[in-house]
């Protein structure tokens, strides 16, 4: 189907399904009950998980298949949010011009930075990415505010010009993002008993643009480009001796992630139209490798997985605080229950980058492969028996 | 490379998920729920608290917190009543707000706007939250109050003293208690001529982002005014620790004054490197070298210790200030956390009874009925004196202090003195002063 072979349609089948079903899926527990904390099916995190994702799966195409680790992409998903925030308020509220304009932008970006820092390899590449990204930032910050409006971020006015809609509503107020008039903030809440489900326009926008950048990113990773990419990582200079010239395939690898990342950029300032210089700081660039080696680098799904493993420490942990703690253990005697918060309090709320740091650990110890190994051995563990024949369809990379 | 190979079953599965993709656009322009949003429904009603836990606001962010969850318990009829029992208006009965019991959600900014419109985001649309108070930094505050504007919710800003915030970025649904540069800049001049005389030379350090940038405006223009001449303003980013690079081209620039427009720990990292670079026991020009720092906070001179002492700067509220309401809160604050409240957690604790109160008065947590019972609104006994809100642009009016670093402090919290109680009339300015025009409230949006 599309031209993929059965496993990787299923593949691809089993994501678009996760996306669609999100709204239920990540809202398992009661609205009303104690769980309901865990709850992650609200629109702004599920616009996250995807755009999130989306950044990964980009990320994936230039470090899991040329192994090439670049610690500045965070420039490329900031820049495409500035474009598309200008576009807000010079041309329209409409999404659709907004995105292509951050992803041709993020694309000459990482034209320009990719053939610069190319040039070399390994960690001295990396260096250079993030010597790249910081300035950028720090640019953003200082000579470049008239473009970017510094630290307080560049937002929409009621006296933007937006020649192809409106300065303004009729009431008076700013106009929001919309496609072709069905607005990115719309929100259908389906309330199911004591379960309430919230389907969100932009998230679904989000989810069938995730789902296409999925689909791309298997077909690169299946196509004989992708197995060039994939000789560069396995040996650079054996390449280099039958006679090919690895810097257009790494160049063209780099300039397709540097375009997903201004794609995700680019979808971030459609769902809230607000762009702020710290999306580029170097911590920014950090949690896109953190995201793709959480999730497994190099294989398809880890990275979407890690950018939502992240994102969901980031929002749901984060907002667990000792007053909700104190309602948890509220069955256990005074003494007990103060001792219990005060252990379980240094790992949430502010100190869920404490968890998250512990976890990562983990992962990188116990499972090289990130989560995607652990749900292989998980799954190995159950068909143990009939595991030999599935070896050996497998054709040959 | 690759070949199609249709199978009914896959053309059946394609088929479904094209078609469920193709239908959910009829599906979701269903109009939702009426009336505004989060209206709230049950026995109780969220507020979203969302503050600085992390960054270089985190300290004032803390002390945020505690006021608001004090502001809750009050609300809810426990505790003494704190400010309830002195506020000129009566609307409030300590039984929650309009019979709904108050809870509490609580978020962390990081002191970035990012961050913190999820938060909000994630309040707004998880938590239901009906009302959005904190914010330090205006960068923040003034991203969040944008959300809250599209969303159709209330934003009670918290600490937030640019200019922006109730100038050119004012929004309908955005109210401001706390002061901010202009007030500023407008007491602390007079006493800035008779400590320092009207022939100084200013350097100005300036934290770039809005907040930075209006203060800065406004001391200059204040200053200039009096006779000073400023000689130069270096801006620097919100995230530095170290200022020592900023500091050193000082000595040089023939200027006495140094203006840190810093706040938080980026002041005590500033003012603690001025004072290690020995600026304060420099003689410039035949003048003593001295340093003020326009906004002022207890956390600030606490984390920056014996190096404040002396120097000159501005605040919304303090807690020596001997009228019955401060008297009344900072008596409940201190009995519940062992120390006194900063003016940060003032503001917050003050916003939160205001938005009650407009509640109660308005019949009704409708944003655009709040924003009526807001605007316009005179009160008293919330220890700032006679103070009003302003309908034009949403900014309360009141006294402000000016205060010293105190010489000789008596325990750790008594770190600053009051020296000037600046009137009201004299920090006054026009909804279409230059320094906060080109900005429109727009229309009150309540959602939905």
């Amino acid at each position: 189907m599309f031209g993929l072979d059965k496993k990787d349609a299923t593949l691809l089948v089993i994501v678009a399904i996760l996306t669609l079903c999100a709204p239920f899926l990540l809202n398992p527990f009661p609205s009303e009950s104690a769980l309901a904390q865990f709850n992650a099916g609200y629109p702004d995190l599920m616009q996250r998980f995807v755009i999130f994702g989306i950044f990964a799966i980009g990320f994936n195409i230039l470090f899991g298949l040329t192994g090439y680790l670049s610690f500045g992409h965070a420039a490329f998903l900031g820049v495409g949010s500035y474009s598309a925030v200008w576009m807000f308020k010079l041309l329209s509220m409409n999404v659709i011009p907004a995105i292509i304009l951050s992803v041709v932008v993020a694309g000459l970006f990482s034209l320009l930075i990719g053939f610069i820092s190319l040039r070399r390899s390994g960690i001295y590449f990396s260096i250079l990415t993030l010597a790249f990204a910081q300035m950028s930032f720090n640019l953003a910050y200082s000579v470049l505010t008239p473009i970017t409006n510094g630290e307080t971020g560049l937002q929409l006015t009621l006296n933007d010009p937006r020649i192809l809609g409106q300065s303004a509503t009729a009431d008076g107020s700013i106009p929001v993002t919309s496609l072709f008039g069905l607005e990115m903030r719309s929100t259908y809440e389906l309330v199911m008993g004591p379960w309430a489900f919230q389907f969100n326009a932009g998230y679904y926008l989000c989810a069938v643009i995730m789902v296409l950048a999925f689909y791309m990113s298997i077909r690169i990773f299946r196509s004989p480009f992708g197995l060039m990419l994939r000789a560069i990582k396995s040996n650079q200079t054996r390449m280099s001796y039958t006679g090919l010239n690895p810097k257009p395939y790494t160049l063209a690898a780099f300039v397709i992630s540097g375009m997903y990342a201004g794609l995700a950029g680019g979808l971030m300032a459609s769902m809230d139209p607000l762009a702020g210089a710290e999306r580029m700081q170097w911590t920014a660039s950090g949690e896109v490798v953190l995201m793709t080696i959480l999730g497994g680098a190099g294989t398809l799904i880890g990275p979407v997985l890690g950018a939502g493993f992240i994102k969901y420490f980031e929002n749901i942990f984060s907002k667990i605080n000792d007053t909700v703690l104190h309602s948890w253990f509220s069955f256990m005697p005074d003494g007990l229950e103060n001792l219990v918060v005060m252990l379980v309090y240094p790992f949430i709320g502010k100190g869920w980058h404490l968890t998250l740091g512990l976890m990562f650990m983990m992962v990188v110890i116990f499972l090289p492969g990130g989560l995607v190994e652990g749900g292989q051995r998980i799954r190995r563990l159950f068909r143990r028996k009939d595991d030999t024949p599935a070896a050996k369809t497998e054709p040959a990379e | 490379m690759s070949k199609l190979n249709l199978t009914r079953r896959g053309v059946i599965k394609t088929g479904a998920a094209a078609g469920t993709a193709l239908a959910m656009p009829t599906i979701l322009t269903a109009g939702s729920h009426a009336g505004f949003t989060n209206a709230p429904t049950g026995s109780s009603v969220t507020l979203g608290f969302n503050v600085p836990q992390t960054g270089p606001y985190a300290e004032e962010g803390m002390d945020e917190l505690r006021a608001q969850e004090l502001a809750v318990q009050h609300l809810n009829g426990e505790g003494d009543g704190g400010m309830m029992n002195t506020f000129s208006s009566k609307a409030l009965k300590g039984n929650g707000i309009l019979g709904k019991k108050v809870e509490f959600v609580t978020g962390d900014t990081q002191t970035k706007s990012d961050a913190a419109r999820a938060s909000a985001k994630s309040m707004i649309e998880k938590d239901g939250a009906i009302m959005v108070n904190g914010g330090s930094s205006s960068g923040v505050a003034i991203a969040v109050q944008g959300l809250c504007q599209e969303a159709g919710i209330i934003f009670m800003a918290g600490l937030t003293h640019s200019n922006d915030t109730t100038g050119k970025d004012k929004k309908a649904n955005g109210f401001r208690h706390f002061f901010n540069g202009y007030m500023s800049a407008a007491a602390l001049a007079p006493v800035l001529k008779s400590a320092y005389g009207d022939d100084r030379q200013a350097y100005h350090l300036t934290a770039d982002y809005t907040w930075g940038w209006t203060q800065q405006e406004s001391i200059a223009a204040a200053t200039e005014a009096m006779g000073w001449n400023t000689v130069n303003n270096v801006l620097t980013p919100l995230a530095s620790t170290d200022f020592s690079s900023y500091i050193a081209p000082v000595l040089n620039s023939g200027a006495d004054v140094l203006v840190l427009n810093h706040y938080g720990g980026n002041m005590v990292n500033s003012l603690t490197n001025a004072i290690q670079f020995g600026l304060r026991d420099k003689m410039v020009n035949g003048k003593k070298f001295e340093i003020v720092v326009p906004l002022y906070s207890e956390l600030m001179a606490a984390g920056a210790g014996e190096n404040v002492q002396g120097v000159i700067g501005s605040m919304n509220w303090n807690w020596q200030l001997q009228d019955a309401g401060s008297k009344a809160f900072v008596k409940s604050f201190g009995e519940k956390y062992g120390r006194p409240p900063s003016n940060s957690a003032h503001t917050c604790y003050v916003q939160t009874l205001l938005y009650a109160d407009a509640c109660e008065r308005a019949g009704t947590f409708n944003p655009c009925g709040v924003g009526e019972a807001l605007e316009g609104f005179d009160f008293d006994g919330l220890g700032n004196g006679p103070t009003s809100y302003r309908a034009d642009d949403h900014q309360c009016f009141k006294d402000v202090l000016v205060m010293k670093g105190k010489e000789n402090p008596t325990n750790e919290y008594d770190t600053l003195e009051i020296v000037e109680v600046t009137p009201r009339a004299q920090v006054e300015y026009a909804p279409d002063h230059p320094m906060f025009a080109g900005g429109q409230l727009g229309a009150c949006n309540p959602g939905a």
